[in-house]
Protein backbone atom coordinates (compact mmCIF):
# COMPACT_ATOMS: atom_id res chain seq x y z
CA UNK A 1 0.00 0.00 0.00
CA UNK A 2 1.14 3.66 -0.38
CA UNK A 3 2.18 5.07 2.36
CA UNK A 4 2.07 9.27 3.51
CA UNK A 5 4.52 10.27 6.20
CA UNK A 6 2.98 13.96 7.61
CA UNK A 7 5.89 15.83 9.10
CA UNK A 8 3.93 18.43 11.70
CA UNK A 9 5.83 21.78 12.51
CA UNK A 10 6.89 20.51 15.85
CA UNK A 11 9.12 18.05 14.04
CA UNK A 12 6.48 14.76 14.89
CA UNK A 13 6.09 12.61 12.70
CA UNK A 14 3.21 10.00 11.63
CA UNK A 15 2.98 8.07 8.55
CA UNK A 16 -0.22 6.06 7.14
CA UNK A 17 -0.76 3.36 5.05
CA UNK A 18 -3.46 4.50 1.76
CA UNK A 19 -5.43 3.12 -0.68
CA UNK A 20 -5.05 3.56 -4.07
CA UNK A 21 -6.77 7.24 -4.84
CA UNK A 22 -6.06 8.26 -1.78
CA UNK A 23 -5.45 12.04 -1.68
CA UNK A 24 -3.07 13.55 0.85
CA UNK A 25 -5.98 15.74 2.03
CA UNK A 26 -8.09 13.09 2.36
CA UNK A 27 -5.88 10.95 4.57
CA UNK A 28 -4.89 13.34 6.05
CA UNK A 29 -8.63 14.10 7.75
CA UNK A 30 -9.36 10.13 8.09
CA UNK A 31 -6.58 10.11 9.83
CA UNK A 32 -6.62 12.71 12.40
CA UNK A 33 -3.71 14.98 11.32
CA UNK A 34 -3.79 18.02 12.75
CA UNK A 35 -3.20 21.06 9.86
CA UNK A 36 -4.68 20.02 7.12
CA UNK A 37 -8.38 21.52 6.22
CA UNK A 38 -9.81 20.73 3.03
CA UNK A 39 -13.15 23.18 3.26
CA UNK A 40 -13.89 22.92 0.02
CA UNK A 41 -13.35 18.97 0.00
CA UNK A 42 -10.90 18.49 -2.67
CA UNK A 43 -11.28 20.63 -4.86
CA UNK A 44 -8.17 22.81 -5.26
CA UNK A 45 -10.87 26.04 -4.18
CA UNK A 46 -9.70 27.24 -0.48
CA UNK A 47 -6.05 26.23 -0.14
CA UNK A 48 -6.42 25.07 3.14
CA UNK A 49 -4.69 21.68 2.26
CA UNK A 50 -1.12 23.00 1.63
CA UNK A 51 1.86 21.32 2.16
CA UNK A 52 5.35 21.02 1.51
CA UNK A 53 6.64 17.84 -0.21
CA UNK A 54 9.76 16.42 1.35
CA UNK A 55 11.62 13.23 -0.23
CA UNK A 56 9.69 13.29 -3.17
CA UNK A 57 9.68 10.51 -6.53
CA UNK A 58 8.61 12.77 -9.06
CA UNK A 59 5.78 14.40 -9.17
CA UNK A 60 2.88 15.36 -11.88
CA UNK A 61 2.92 18.68 -13.01
CA UNK A 62 1.23 21.41 -11.27
CA UNK A 63 -2.00 22.16 -12.63
CA UNK A 64 -3.23 25.73 -13.31
CA UNK A 65 -6.11 26.25 -10.76
CA UNK A 66 -3.91 24.91 -8.31
CA UNK A 67 -0.32 27.30 -9.48
CA UNK A 68 -2.41 29.92 -8.25
CA UNK A 69 -4.43 28.88 -5.65
CA UNK A 70 -0.46 28.56 -4.31
CA UNK A 71 0.05 31.54 -4.65
CA UNK A 72 -2.42 32.65 -1.84
CA UNK A 73 -1.45 30.20 0.75
CA UNK A 74 -1.71 31.38 4.46
CA UNK A 75 1.41 30.18 5.04
CA UNK A 76 4.57 31.14 2.69
CA UNK A 77 4.84 29.57 -0.74
CA UNK A 78 8.13 27.37 -1.03
CA UNK A 79 8.24 27.15 -4.98
CA UNK A 80 9.77 24.04 -5.07
CA UNK A 81 8.05 22.34 -2.51
CA UNK A 82 4.54 23.97 -1.87
CA UNK A 83 1.14 21.36 -3.37
CA UNK A 84 -2.25 21.12 -2.75
CA UNK A 85 -2.83 17.91 -0.59
CA UNK A 86 -6.35 17.55 -2.06
CA UNK A 87 -3.92 17.17 -5.64
CA UNK A 88 -1.78 14.64 -4.85
CA UNK A 89 -3.03 10.78 -5.16
CA UNK A 90 -1.78 7.75 -3.92
CA UNK A 91 -0.86 5.35 -6.39
CA UNK A 92 -0.75 7.43 -9.23
CA UNK A 93 0.91 9.99 -8.05
CA UNK A 94 3.46 8.32 -5.53
CA UNK A 95 3.82 5.26 -3.69
CA UNK A 96 5.71 6.71 -0.78
CA UNK A 97 5.47 10.32 -0.02
CA UNK A 98 6.77 12.70 2.94
CA UNK A 99 5.11 16.34 3.39
CA UNK A 100 5.34 18.48 5.77
CA UNK A 101 2.44 20.48 7.28
CA UNK A 102 2.54 24.20 7.29
CA UNK A 103 1.91 26.31 10.62
CA UNK A 104 -1.02 28.05 9.18
CA UNK A 105 -3.79 27.12 6.95
CA UNK A 106 -6.16 30.13 7.25
CA UNK B 1 -16.04 27.69 32.18
CA UNK B 2 -16.03 24.66 34.17
CA UNK B 3 -15.59 20.71 33.36
CA UNK B 4 -18.96 19.84 34.00
CA UNK B 5 -20.10 22.23 31.58
CA UNK B 6 -21.71 20.58 28.58
CA UNK B 7 -22.23 22.13 25.04
CA UNK B 8 -24.98 20.28 23.41
CA UNK B 9 -25.08 20.72 19.75
CA UNK B 10 -27.81 19.41 17.65
CA UNK B 11 -26.57 18.90 14.01
CA UNK B 12 -23.23 17.05 12.97
CA UNK B 13 -22.39 18.91 9.64
CA UNK B 14 -20.08 21.32 9.24
CA UNK B 15 -20.63 23.89 11.35
CA UNK B 16 -21.14 21.13 14.49
CA UNK B 17 -18.04 19.19 13.57
CA UNK B 18 -16.31 22.65 13.60
CA UNK B 19 -18.08 23.94 16.99
CA UNK B 20 -16.39 21.40 18.31
CA UNK B 21 -13.35 21.36 17.29
CA UNK B 22 -12.83 24.90 18.01
CA UNK B 23 -14.11 24.27 21.30
CA UNK B 24 -11.09 22.11 21.91
CA UNK B 25 -8.86 24.37 20.31
CA UNK B 26 -9.65 27.16 22.30
CA UNK B 27 -9.58 25.08 25.77
CA UNK B 28 -12.79 24.02 26.55
CA UNK B 29 -12.62 21.30 29.15
CA UNK B 30 -15.92 20.23 29.53
CA UNK B 31 -18.54 17.89 27.42
CA UNK B 32 -19.18 18.09 23.82
CA UNK B 33 -22.21 16.57 22.42
CA UNK B 34 -23.17 16.21 18.45
CA UNK B 35 -26.26 14.50 17.70
CA UNK B 36 -27.80 14.21 14.20
CA UNK B 37 -29.84 12.02 12.82
CA UNK B 38 -28.21 10.59 10.24
CA UNK B 39 -26.44 7.16 11.02
CA UNK B 40 -23.18 8.26 8.66
CA UNK B 41 -19.54 9.60 10.21
CA UNK B 42 -20.12 13.45 9.87
CA UNK B 43 -18.70 14.30 6.30
CA UNK B 44 -18.41 16.84 3.80
CA UNK B 45 -21.10 17.89 1.53
CA UNK B 46 -19.38 19.78 -1.39
CA UNK B 47 -18.32 16.96 -3.09
CA UNK B 48 -21.57 15.17 -3.24
CA UNK B 49 -23.09 16.65 -6.20
CA UNK B 50 -19.90 16.79 -8.07
CA UNK B 51 -17.26 14.37 -7.73
CA UNK B 52 -18.68 12.04 -5.95
CA UNK B 53 -21.57 11.61 -8.14
CA UNK B 54 -19.56 10.34 -11.05
CA UNK B 55 -18.35 7.64 -8.66
CA UNK B 56 -14.33 8.07 -8.84
CA UNK B 57 -14.73 8.57 -4.83
CA UNK B 58 -16.75 5.50 -3.11
CA UNK B 59 -16.72 6.96 0.43
CA UNK B 60 -17.65 10.23 1.46
CA UNK B 61 -15.02 12.93 2.25
CA UNK B 62 -15.07 12.60 6.27
CA UNK B 63 -15.16 15.47 8.27
CA UNK B 64 -13.26 13.83 11.06
CA UNK B 65 -11.57 10.84 11.02
CA UNK B 66 -13.50 8.11 13.19
CA UNK B 67 -10.89 8.05 15.88
CA UNK B 68 -11.04 11.91 16.27
CA UNK B 69 -13.91 11.99 18.44
CA UNK B 70 -12.86 9.78 21.10
CA UNK B 71 -9.31 11.68 20.78
CA UNK B 72 -10.88 14.37 21.73
CA UNK B 73 -13.46 14.02 24.11
CA UNK B 74 -16.23 14.50 21.67
CA UNK B 75 -19.55 12.40 21.91
CA UNK B 76 -21.23 12.04 18.74
CA UNK B 77 -24.32 10.81 18.91
CA UNK B 78 -25.30 9.68 15.11
CA UNK B 79 -28.46 8.03 14.14
CA UNK B 80 -30.33 10.11 16.71
CA UNK B 81 -33.01 12.37 16.43
CA UNK B 82 -33.52 15.36 18.64
CA UNK B 83 -37.45 15.38 19.39
CA UNK B 84 -37.67 18.34 21.57
CA UNK B 85 -35.99 20.73 23.45
CA UNK B 86 -36.71 21.99 27.16
CA UNK B 87 -35.39 25.36 27.28
CA UNK B 88 -36.48 25.32 30.70
CA UNK B 89 -34.46 22.61 32.45
CA UNK B 90 -32.09 23.08 29.78
CA UNK B 91 -32.61 19.42 27.96
CA UNK B 92 -32.75 18.08 24.84
CA UNK B 93 -34.86 14.77 24.13
CA UNK B 94 -33.69 12.29 22.15
CA UNK B 95 -36.45 9.92 20.13
CA UNK B 96 -34.58 7.18 22.15
CA UNK B 97 -36.66 8.34 25.10
CA UNK B 98 -33.61 10.00 26.58
CA UNK B 99 -32.48 13.43 27.62
CA UNK B 100 -29.34 15.35 27.39
CA UNK B 101 -28.44 18.40 29.89
CA UNK B 102 -26.76 20.91 28.60
CA UNK B 103 -25.42 24.36 29.81
CA UNK B 104 -24.87 25.70 26.15
CA UNK B 105 -27.08 24.40 23.15
CA UNK B 106 -26.30 25.68 19.54
CA UNK B 107 -28.75 24.86 16.78
CA UNK B 108 -26.97 23.69 13.61
CA UNK B 109 -29.64 21.24 11.85
CA UNK B 110 -28.80 23.15 8.28
CA UNK B 111 -31.84 22.93 6.06
CA UNK B 112 -33.77 20.43 3.63
CA UNK B 113 -33.91 20.60 0.03
CA UNK B 114 -37.16 22.06 -0.89
CA UNK B 115 -39.59 19.67 -2.61
CA UNK B 116 -41.82 20.23 -5.67
CA UNK B 117 -45.35 19.20 -4.96
CA UNK B 118 -47.51 18.98 -8.47
CA UNK B 119 -48.99 15.60 -9.61
CA UNK B 120 -46.91 12.73 -9.86
CA UNK B 121 -44.12 13.98 -7.69
CA UNK B 122 -43.80 11.25 -5.62
CA UNK B 123 -42.99 9.15 -8.84
CA UNK B 124 -39.91 6.65 -8.60
CA UNK B 125 -36.93 8.43 -10.54
CA UNK B 126 -37.54 11.90 -8.86
CA UNK B 127 -34.72 12.77 -6.60
CA UNK B 128 -33.31 15.87 -4.03
CA UNK B 129 -29.75 15.93 -3.87
CA UNK B 130 -28.42 17.38 -0.61
CA UNK B 131 -27.77 14.83 1.79
CA UNK B 132 -24.60 11.59 1.57
CA UNK B 133 -27.82 9.38 1.25
CA UNK B 134 -29.50 11.65 -1.52
CA UNK B 135 -26.14 11.44 -3.44
CA UNK B 136 -25.35 7.64 -3.11
CA UNK B 137 -29.44 7.26 -4.12
CA UNK B 138 -28.42 8.75 -7.46
CA UNK B 139 -25.78 6.79 -8.36
CA UNK B 140 -27.16 4.06 -9.81
CA UNK B 141 -30.44 5.85 -11.65
CA UNK B 142 -27.32 8.09 -12.91
CA UNK B 143 -25.84 5.06 -14.32
CA UNK B 144 -28.78 3.62 -16.60
CA UNK B 145 -30.67 6.72 -17.84
CA UNK B 146 -30.65 8.52 -20.76
CA UNK B 147 -32.48 11.50 -19.86
CA UNK B 148 -32.56 13.63 -17.69
CA UNK B 149 -34.27 16.52 -16.63
CA UNK B 150 -33.17 18.87 -13.80
CA UNK B 151 -35.41 21.24 -12.30
CA UNK B 152 -34.10 24.67 -10.87
CA UNK B 153 -31.08 26.24 -12.34
CA UNK B 154 -28.97 26.60 -9.13
CA UNK B 155 -25.65 25.56 -7.76
CA UNK B 156 -26.72 21.98 -7.29
CA UNK B 157 -28.66 22.16 -10.39
CA UNK B 158 -26.16 23.03 -12.48
CA UNK B 159 -23.43 21.01 -10.54
CA UNK B 160 -25.60 17.70 -10.83
CA UNK B 161 -26.02 18.76 -14.64
CA UNK B 162 -22.69 18.63 -15.53
CA UNK B 163 -22.26 15.43 -13.85
CA UNK B 164 -24.74 14.07 -15.79
CA UNK B 165 -23.88 15.43 -19.38
CA UNK B 166 -20.25 14.54 -18.39
CA UNK B 167 -21.19 10.55 -18.40
CA UNK B 168 -23.06 11.45 -21.70
CA UNK B 169 -26.47 11.87 -20.63
CA UNK B 170 -29.09 13.96 -22.59
CA UNK B 171 -30.03 16.73 -20.01
CA UNK B 172 -32.19 19.54 -19.99
CA UNK B 173 -32.56 22.17 -17.00
CA UNK B 174 -35.65 23.72 -16.91
CA UNK B 175 -36.58 27.13 -14.43
CA UNK B 176 -38.93 29.30 -13.93
CA UNK B 177 -37.20 32.39 -13.67
CA UNK B 178 -35.48 33.91 -16.70
CA UNK B 179 -32.29 33.11 -16.42
CA UNK B 180 -29.51 30.22 -13.72
CA UNK B 181 -28.32 31.12 -10.72
CA UNK B 182 -30.86 34.24 -10.22
CA UNK B 183 -29.58 34.04 -6.49
CA UNK B 184 -26.19 33.32 -6.32
CA UNK B 185 -24.36 35.60 -9.44
CA UNK B 186 -24.47 38.96 -11.79
CA UNK B 187 -26.55 37.75 -14.59
CA UNK B 188 -23.12 38.11 -17.11
CA UNK B 189 -21.78 35.45 -14.42
CA UNK B 190 -24.51 33.61 -14.96
CA UNK B 191 -24.92 33.83 -19.22
CA UNK B 192 -20.98 32.80 -19.15
CA UNK B 193 -21.55 29.64 -17.38
CA UNK B 194 -24.70 29.16 -18.97
CA UNK B 195 -23.46 29.56 -22.99
CA UNK B 196 -20.61 26.92 -21.87
CA UNK B 197 -22.79 24.52 -20.77
CA UNK B 198 -24.59 24.44 -23.47
CA UNK B 199 -21.57 24.30 -25.71
CA UNK B 200 -21.27 20.93 -24.16
CA UNK B 201 -24.18 19.86 -25.15
CA UNK B 202 -26.79 20.69 -21.85
CA UNK B 203 -30.15 21.85 -22.94
CA UNK B 204 -32.03 24.88 -21.14
CA UNK B 205 -35.45 26.24 -20.54
CA UNK B 206 -35.96 29.50 -19.32
CA UNK B 207 -39.20 30.96 -18.35
CA UNK B 208 -40.46 27.45 -17.66
CA UNK B 209 -42.46 25.92 -14.66
CA UNK B 210 -43.33 22.08 -13.95
CA UNK B 211 -47.11 21.63 -14.17
CA UNK B 212 -46.75 17.70 -13.84
CA UNK B 213 -44.78 14.46 -13.92
CA UNK B 214 -46.24 11.18 -15.93
CA UNK B 215 -45.17 7.78 -15.60
CA UNK B 216 -46.65 4.51 -14.23
CA UNK B 217 -44.20 3.77 -11.19
CA UNK B 218 -41.27 5.62 -12.72
CA UNK B 219 -41.37 9.08 -14.23
CA UNK B 220 -41.41 9.04 -18.08
CA UNK B 221 -42.56 12.55 -18.87
CA UNK B 222 -42.37 16.06 -17.43
CA UNK B 223 -44.97 18.05 -18.25
CA UNK B 224 -43.76 21.92 -18.37
CA UNK B 225 -45.21 25.15 -19.26
CA UNK B 226 -42.80 25.36 -22.50
CA UNK B 227 -43.70 22.00 -23.73
CA UNK B 228 -43.50 18.45 -22.80
CA UNK B 229 -40.08 16.15 -21.97
CA UNK B 230 -39.12 12.71 -21.79
CA UNK B 231 -37.08 11.65 -18.97
CA UNK B 232 -35.93 8.61 -16.91
CA UNK B 233 -34.24 10.69 -13.93
CA UNK B 234 -35.69 13.82 -12.58
CA UNK B 235 -33.17 15.89 -10.39
CA UNK B 236 -35.35 18.74 -8.01
CA UNK B 237 -32.65 21.42 -7.00
CA UNK B 238 -35.39 24.31 -6.19
CA UNK B 239 -33.25 25.32 -2.58
CA UNK B 240 -33.58 24.74 1.08
CA UNK B 241 -36.29 25.06 3.65
CA UNK B 242 -34.27 25.34 7.19
CA UNK B 243 -34.99 23.28 9.59
CA UNK B 244 -35.88 25.04 12.45
CA UNK B 245 -39.08 23.06 13.28
CA UNK B 246 -37.40 22.20 16.58
CA UNK B 247 -36.60 25.63 17.80
CA UNK B 248 -39.91 26.88 16.63
CA UNK B 249 -41.22 24.35 18.83
CA UNK B 250 -39.51 25.37 21.86
CA UNK B 251 -40.83 29.17 21.42
CA UNK B 252 -37.53 30.62 20.11
CA UNK B 253 -38.52 33.27 17.77
CA UNK B 254 -38.20 31.70 13.63
CA UNK B 255 -38.77 33.85 10.52
CA UNK B 256 -37.56 32.17 7.80
CA UNK B 257 -34.66 30.16 9.56
CA UNK B 258 -33.86 30.84 13.47
CA UNK B 259 -33.64 34.30 13.91
CA UNK B 260 -29.83 35.60 15.92
CA UNK B 261 -28.46 38.61 16.87
CA UNK B 262 -25.08 40.37 15.69
CA UNK B 263 -23.53 37.26 18.65
CA UNK B 264 -25.65 34.64 16.95
CA UNK B 265 -27.17 33.87 19.64
CA UNK B 266 -31.12 33.34 18.87
CA UNK B 267 -33.95 34.54 21.48
CA UNK B 268 -33.04 32.48 24.01
CA UNK B 269 -29.01 33.94 25.90
CA UNK B 270 -28.55 30.12 26.47
CA UNK B 271 -28.99 28.88 22.44
CA UNK B 272 -27.18 30.06 19.83
CA UNK B 273 -27.79 28.65 15.96
CA UNK B 274 -25.48 29.15 13.06
CA UNK B 275 -25.03 27.68 10.00
CA UNK B 276 -27.39 27.49 6.68
CA UNK B 277 -30.43 27.90 9.55
CA UNK B 278 -29.51 31.21 11.17
CA UNK B 279 -31.22 34.00 10.02
CA UNK B 280 -29.46 37.95 11.01
CA UNK B 281 -31.89 39.64 12.74
CA UNK B 282 -30.69 42.76 11.10
CA UNK B 283 -30.30 41.55 7.29
CA UNK B 284 -33.22 39.53 7.50
CA UNK B 285 -30.92 36.95 5.29
CA UNK B 286 -29.63 33.45 5.48
CA UNK B 287 -25.96 32.52 4.06
CA UNK B 288 -25.87 28.90 2.69
CA UNK B 289 -22.32 27.76 2.71
CA UNK B 290 -19.83 25.80 4.12
CA UNK B 291 -17.52 28.73 4.95
CA UNK B 292 -20.18 30.12 6.46
CA UNK B 293 -21.12 27.19 8.74
CA UNK B 294 -17.52 27.36 9.66
CA UNK B 295 -16.60 30.57 10.19
CA UNK B 296 -19.53 31.23 12.62
CA UNK B 297 -18.61 28.06 14.44
CA UNK B 298 -15.55 29.25 15.23
CA UNK B 299 -16.81 32.34 16.83
CA UNK B 300 -19.67 30.79 18.64
CA UNK B 301 -16.08 28.39 19.93
CA UNK B 302 -14.50 31.67 21.10
CA UNK B 303 -17.33 33.50 22.19
CA UNK B 304 -18.76 30.59 24.63
CA UNK B 305 -14.86 30.06 26.02
CA UNK B 306 -15.79 34.11 26.75
CA UNK B 307 -12.32 34.90 24.19
CA UNK B 308 -14.54 36.91 22.30
CA UNK B 309 -17.40 39.57 23.08
CA UNK B 310 -17.38 41.24 19.73
CA UNK B 311 -20.27 41.18 17.32
CA UNK B 312 -19.57 38.21 14.55
CA UNK B 313 -18.64 39.76 11.16
CA UNK B 314 -17.36 38.04 8.14
CA UNK B 315 -16.81 38.36 4.03
CA UNK B 316 -18.95 35.32 2.85
CA UNK B 317 -17.49 33.15 0.38
CA UNK B 318 -19.00 30.95 -2.14
CA UNK B 319 -17.49 28.01 -4.96
CA UNK B 320 -19.10 26.17 -7.68
CA UNK B 321 -17.42 23.55 -9.92
CA UNK B 322 -19.31 23.46 -12.74
CA UNK B 323 -16.66 20.85 -15.14
CA UNK B 324 -14.04 22.78 -16.33
CA UNK B 325 -15.78 26.15 -14.82
CA UNK B 326 -14.25 27.24 -11.44
CA UNK B 327 -16.71 30.07 -9.67
CA UNK B 328 -15.16 31.53 -6.84
CA UNK B 329 -17.44 34.13 -4.94
CA UNK B 330 -16.45 36.85 -2.33
CA UNK B 331 -18.73 39.43 -0.95
CA UNK B 332 -21.93 39.89 -1.33
CA UNK B 333 -22.86 41.49 -4.79
CA UNK B 334 -27.03 42.46 -4.62
CA UNK B 335 -26.22 45.99 -3.16
CA UNK B 336 -23.79 46.58 -6.24
CA UNK B 337 -24.79 49.95 -7.90
CA UNK B 338 -21.42 49.60 -10.53
CA UNK B 339 -19.56 47.03 -11.53
CA UNK B 340 -16.71 46.48 -13.50
CA UNK B 341 -15.53 43.37 -15.87
CA UNK B 342 -11.91 42.16 -15.95
CA UNK B 343 -11.22 40.02 -18.52
CA UNK B 344 -12.93 37.84 -21.33
CA UNK B 345 -16.84 36.46 -20.49
CA UNK B 346 -15.68 33.64 -23.21
CA UNK B 347 -12.28 32.70 -20.99
CA UNK B 348 -11.58 33.61 -17.67
CA UNK B 349 -12.89 36.53 -16.27
CA UNK B 350 -13.85 38.25 -13.05
CA UNK B 351 -16.48 40.86 -11.93
CA UNK B 352 -15.66 43.12 -9.71
CA UNK B 353 -19.30 44.99 -8.06
CA UNK B 354 -18.93 48.33 -6.34
CA UNK B 355 -20.94 50.30 -3.92
CA UNK B 356 -19.91 54.00 -4.90
CA UNK B 357 -16.24 53.50 -4.75
CA UNK B 358 -15.58 50.75 -2.61
CA UNK B 359 -15.31 46.92 -3.36
CA UNK B 360 -18.10 44.35 -2.28
CA UNK B 361 -17.42 41.74 -4.25
CA UNK B 362 -15.78 39.66 -7.03
CA UNK B 363 -16.95 36.83 -9.06
CA UNK B 364 -14.72 35.17 -10.99
CA UNK B 365 -14.39 32.37 -13.30
CA UNK B 366 -11.50 30.69 -13.80
CA UNK B 367 -9.43 33.05 -12.18
CA UNK B 368 -7.81 31.83 -8.82
CA UNK B 369 -5.79 34.53 -8.44
CA UNK B 370 -8.45 37.28 -8.35
CA UNK B 371 -10.67 35.83 -6.10
CA UNK B 372 -8.13 35.29 -3.66
CA UNK B 373 -6.86 39.20 -4.38
CA UNK B 374 -10.53 39.94 -3.87
CA UNK B 375 -10.76 38.03 -0.80
CA UNK B 376 -7.71 39.40 0.98
CA UNK B 377 -8.89 43.15 -0.11
CA UNK B 378 -11.51 42.16 1.77
CA UNK B 379 -11.40 40.21 4.73
CA UNK B 380 -8.53 43.21 5.88
CA UNK B 381 -11.14 45.86 5.75
CA UNK B 382 -13.23 44.07 7.82
CA UNK B 383 -10.57 43.66 10.42
CA UNK B 384 -9.45 47.20 10.49
CA UNK B 385 -13.41 48.34 10.58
Amino acid sequence: MPTITYRQPDGSTLSVAVSDGTSVMRAALENDIRGIIGECGGQAMCATCHVYVGSTPELPPIAEEEQEMLECTAAPRDPARSRLGCQLKAGSDFEAIEVEIPARQV
Amino acid sequence: MTLDETVACIGAGHAGVQLAESLRTEGFAGRIVLIDEQEHLPYSRPPLSKEFMTGTEMAPLPLKGASWYAAHDVTLHTGTRATSIDRERRRVHLEDGSALGWNHLVLAQGARARTLDVPGSTLAGIHTLRTLNDAKGLRAPLARSNRVVVVGAGFIGLEFACAARATGLDVTVVDPAGRALARSVSSVTAAALVSRLEAAGTHFSFETSVLAFQGEDHVRRVLTSNGDLDADLVVIGIGVVPRDELAHEAGLEVDGGIVVDSALLTSDPNITAVGDLAVSSSTGARTECVQNAADQARYVAQRIVGKTAEQYAHVPRFWSHLGPNRLQIVGTWTGSDNSELAGNPDGAFSIRHYRGSSLIAVESVNQPREHMQARKALESRLSVA
